[in-house]
């Protein structure tokens, strides 16, 4: 990679001292290498000496794993709700502690108007109401009639899909009154629990990255500008492609530890079991790394100032998080946001981390996604070396 | 123009920004080996000049050679053989005095072993090796110079640009920094160096004043004074205001600057005498006052260079 980068480094000859002139490729080589660990050395020790952006380095991902392992939670358990039971018969009453069994609703409110709930459903105090009629016996042997009501809060989208789920279990209580009907049988593969932090923690792990690496390279040009250092750093002999190279290698190895702080403890945390190889996965994130740094390397050299950075990177990182699929199912996008979609790096490491930690894939499963990032971070390293002057005006 | 003879020579050098001309069709010829002075008023183009020279900027019009390159297109082929200090320090704050210095060392590829020689050498010669592990940014004024011009000059280059080196740093710092510049120019290396102080302009082989971005007066010091355009006489009084007045009011008087209770006064460069004619002047005013003849000194230059506007901007 560093190879391919270095076009012509053997110019630094120096005329004057013809001892010294030494064209051969590996001088150049070794004089480039020696520009690039100025920068990566210095890269360094301005990390270590903030303590503060340390800190957040480290501890930030493990406290995004926690929050968004525990909070994006797209499972409803233990949803508020109300009970209305005209019926008040030992069937009814089984009804609905098989309602309650699933955890997905607790009868925290009982009542014996309906509308009174409905109310406090509109508050948000509930978030669902099942409504048992005093008729419900009859309707038990009354093959085709819903036996009760569930009105359910679907504002959020995620708890019709719960809900539907848990009506499945009606039938089975009329079973027992010896009606037998059809039931849809769900099979999930790869989550058999359907519990959702099992799909979160794996693109979680880009997501992380993706927030931090962006972040951290958008103000790396810039500060340098703003703390008058780039006047000098451009009159040293230091080019362009080394220079950014040397920006990003520290970080490749903060976003490397960073992979492993959310992995192991998002796998830990949420049990989430891995099917294929660790190397996969690291050797998957060395790359997306890398590509999610150049992207904040080439909003550094648009930006005139850090406060310019930052913003420049959230509005990049926005529309990232929504398009990756991690937020929203990928096969729901229109097509023209797929493509877009596909321009961002996470979009493919997303896929890429659910592909090994969950499906056991390989690297070469996916191998076109892995040359899509690939083929991201070229470009996203030629825009900053390329943007780059060594100029002022 | 041959740029073997000379470090550095320009020809109609010129830059604008927008409507503004900063550098103005600059003829200059730098010999070698000398300490070549770049004296002016805030925004006369000294900085720009710089900048222009170390190919941080491309010229609108004209062009320039250093050390055999052409600015800026071979620019990067210069790098290595000078080094420019700019007027801010614009070294790591949040680094420590050697790692600044090993920073620029590798950026200068230089070797592990010829860097740990060179940085001993300078923190030896500019009395850094007490302060290799402060910060820079807690160094003061003159310590943060002397740590600039240590890291500029690891390389051993052949060409110095300082821009105004000496602008926050106490007199007896600046007296050594200039004891280190002979060092170096007496070593081979041709300095650049612009400044606000005419006590440091004395001491260049040779100086151009620059005023609004065009080249004014070119010349060694002691030429320059002795071609001074004016004749200049100081006047001790009790009542300097009212001389002054007096005086400003004369057609062949062409600039008052007042130093305490002293005068000293520019004459139009064709009169006979002077002192006589001033102390004439005043004893018709009948105002008490002591006029002598003096020579000219640099900052006379300046001022007639800058056109007398009666400013002491300097």
């Amino acid at each position: 990679m560093y190879l391919l980068l270095l076009p012509d480094s053997g110019a630094a000859s120096v005329p004057d001292r013809p001892v010294a002139r030494n064209p051969t490729v590996v001088a150049g080589v070794w004089r480039s290498l020696r520009r690039t660990s100025a920068i990566v050395t210095k890269e360094i020790q301005q990390l270590f000496r903030e303590r503060m952006t340390l800190g957040m380095i480290l501890g930030l991902p493990l406290l995004q794993i926690v929050l968004f392992g525990y909070a994006i939670n797209i499972d409803v358990r233990h949803a508020p709700s109300g009970l209305v039971d005209h019926a008040n018969t030992s069937m009814s009453r089984q009804l609905a502690s098989a309602l309650e069994a699933t955890q997905v609703v607790d009868f925290v409110r009982r009542s014996g108007n309906v509308s009174e709930l409905l109310d406090e459903m509109r508050s948000g105090a509930i978030r669902t109401v099942l409504y048992i009629p005093p008729d419900f016996e009859r309707r038990l042997s009354d093959a085709g009639r819903p036996v009760a009501q569930l009105m359910v809060d679907a504002s959020d989208p995620s708890r019709i899909t719960a809900t539907e789920r848990i009506a499945q279990y009606l039938p089975s209580v009329r079973g027992e009154a010896g009606q037998f009907q059809m039931t849809l049988a769900i099979r999930n593969y790869y989550n058999p629990e359907r519990r959702s932090s099992v799909q979160i923690v794996p693109a979680l792990v880009g997501v992380i990255l993706n927030f931090t690496m962006i972040v951290f390279t958008s103000v790396a040009v810039v500060r340098e500008r703003e703390r008058g250092n780039l006047e000098f750093l451009i009159t040293t002999p230091v080019r362009n492609h080394e220079l950014m190279l040397g920006k990003i290698a520290p970080y490749i190895l903060i976003g490397l530890a960073q992979v492993t702080i959310v992995y192991f403890a998002g796998s830990w945390l949420f049990r989430v079991p891995t099917a294929g190889s660790l190397l996969d996965l690291y050797l998957a994130s060395l790359v997306f790394v890398a590509a999610t740094l150049g992207i904040g390397l080439s909003i550094s050299t648009f930006a005139r100032t850090q406060f310019q950075a930052i913003q420049g990177a959230i509005m990049f990182m926005l529309p990232m998080l929504l398009l990756s699929g991690f937020m929203f199912p990928f096969e729901g996008m229109p097509k023209v946001v797929q493509w877009i979609a596909y321009l961002f790096p996470l979009t493919h490491f997303v896929e890429v981390a659910r592909g090994i930690i969950l499906r056991g894939a390989t690297l070469g499963d996916m191998a076109f996604r892995m040359y899509a990032i690939s083929g991201l971070f070229l470009v996203a390293m030629l825009v900053p070396v390329l943007r780059f002057s060594k100029r002022l005006d | 123009m041959n740029g073997n003879d000379y470090a550095i020579s320009c020809c109609g050098l010129t830059r604008r920004f927008g409507a503004v001309t900063a550098v103005d069709d600059l003829n200059l010829d730098v010999p070698r080996g000398r300490i070549f002075g770049f004296l002016g008023p805030n925004g006369s183009g000294k900085s720009t000049t710089m900048r222009l020279l170390c190919g941080l900027l491309a010229p609108s019009a004209g062009h320039a050679t250093v050390l055999g390159c052409r600015v800026p297109e071979e620019a990067e082929k210069l790098r290595l053989r000078m080094g420019y200090m700019t007027q801010k320090f614009s070294l790591y704050q949040d680094l420590t005095v050697i790692e600044n210095l090993r920073f620029v060392a590798r950026a200068f590829s230089l070797g592990q072993r010829r860097m740990k020689e060179r940085i001993a050498a300078n923190s030896a010669l500019y009395q850094l090796e007490s302060l290799h592990s402060r910060l820079a940014g807690t160094l003061s004024g003159g310590q943060r110079q002397r740590l600039a011009l240590a890291a500029v000059t690891l390389h051993e280059p052949q060409l110095l640009l300082l821009d105004e080196p000496t602008s926050a740093v106490d007199p007896q710092s600046r007296r050594d920094f200039w004891d280190r510049l002979f060092e170096l120019a007496e070593q081979g290396a041709t300095i650049l160096v612009s400044t606000h102080f005419m006590d440091e302009a004395e001491r260049c082989h040779r100086l151009t004043f620059l005023d609004r971005g065009a080249m004014v007066r070119e010349g060694a010091p002691r030429d320059l004074m002795n071609r001074l355009e004016a004749l200049t006489v100081e006047i001790d009084t009790e009542a300097p205001r009212r001389t002054r007045a007096l005086l400003g009011t004369q057609d062949w008087v062409r600039a008052v600057t007042q130093l305490g209770n002293r005068l000293r006064v520019m004459l139009m460069p064709d009169m006979e005498e002077p002192a006589e004619k001033v102390r004439e002047l005043l004893g018709e005013a009948d105002l008490q006052a002591v006029v002598r003849r003096t020579p000219a000194t640099l900052e006379d230059v300046f001022v007639a260079a800058t056109g007398f506007g009666g400013s002491q901007r300097a």
